[in-house]
């Protein structure tokens, strides 16, 4: 059963990947990666990593792909879009580098012994759990990180602000 | 003994699974001249890789590696954010997200 739902999910996850790259509009190109990604939060599940699960959903599904849609929307291509014809040898150039990588990557897993399984308990991927890590031993990080949102939003603001 | 999804799915499996999808967000941005699309294939890239650390989190039992994917996860977002916002400089100067709009950068 867990193995079907893997290759299930895995299945969805790889088609709205491909899906993404090759859609000719942007917008179905959002709609197949938050697809991709409802896929990657099931397979957290399956892994028992619940919070990364639900920020995932949160953070990706929700918030960076209606930015996504937002921009998509209103920069509104459909309109402007004209089909040029690019250079058709790069685009097989990229295709063959891809699979290329994927398969040195690959033989490299092949190669690679794993380590071994540990201990493995439900309770890791819990709030309680990752909320304990995140404010004892990840605490100056986690400060850091809200340093580089308040950068961020104040680039952002400054960035789009049109000069008067 | 806990039942676990490493029982029935080796770990090889997820390896390969987040494998191809980076390898799925390379092509994207190595193939794609729209912008947007670019920016969509690096989430991909960042999202395998995040895929790939909670599944040796889980396999090792150590939850240091969920705690790493959530920074991933913050970096991303401030990444997505900041890049929209030079994407939509650059639209509003060169009235396009071609990525050869930009060709002078090459020099």
């Amino acid at each position: 059963m867990d193995q079907a739902i893997f290759y299930g999910l895995a299945l969805i996850a790889i088609v709205g990947a491909l899906a993404t790259i090759f859609f000719r509009n942007a917008m179905y190109s959002v709609l197949a990666l938050v697809v991709t990604f409802f896929a990657m939060a099931g397979l957290y599940l399956q892994l028992k990593a619940e919070f990364v699960a639900v920020v995932h959903i949160i953070v990706y599904a929700g918030a960076i792909m209606v930015l996504f849609l937002f921009v998509v929307m209103m920069l509104n291509l459909n309109s402007v879009n004209t089909i040029i014809r690019s250079n058709v040898n790069i685009k097989w150039i990229a295709v063959l580098v891809g699979v290329g990588m994927a398969g040195i990557l690959g033989y490299g897993t092949y190669l690679t012994t794993l380590p071994a399984r540990g201990v493995n308990s439900t309770e890791n991927g819990t709030v309680k759990v990752l909320g304990k890590m995140l404010f004892n031993e990840y605490l100056l990080p986690f400060e850091l990180t809200s340093v580089l949102l308040i950068a961020t939003m104040v680039g952002v603001i400054v960035l789009t602000k049109k000069e008067e | 003994m806990e039942k676990s999804i490493f029982d029935t799915v080796p770990l090889e499996q997820f390896i390969i699974l987040s494998l191809i999808l980076f390898c799925i967000g390379m092509v994207g941005v190595l193939r794609r001249r729209n912008m947007i699309v670019v920016f969509m294939s690096i989430e991909l890239m960042l999202n395998a890789v995040n895929l790939l650390a909670v599944a040796f989190s889980a396999h090792r039992g150590d939850p240091s590696g969920q705690v790493f994917v959530f920074f991933v996860m913050v970096v991303a977002a401030a990444e997505v954010a900041l890049g929209l916002a030079i994407l939509m400089m650059i639209y509003r100067n060169v009235k396009s997200v071609d990525i050869n709009a930009l060709k002078q950068l090459k020099w």
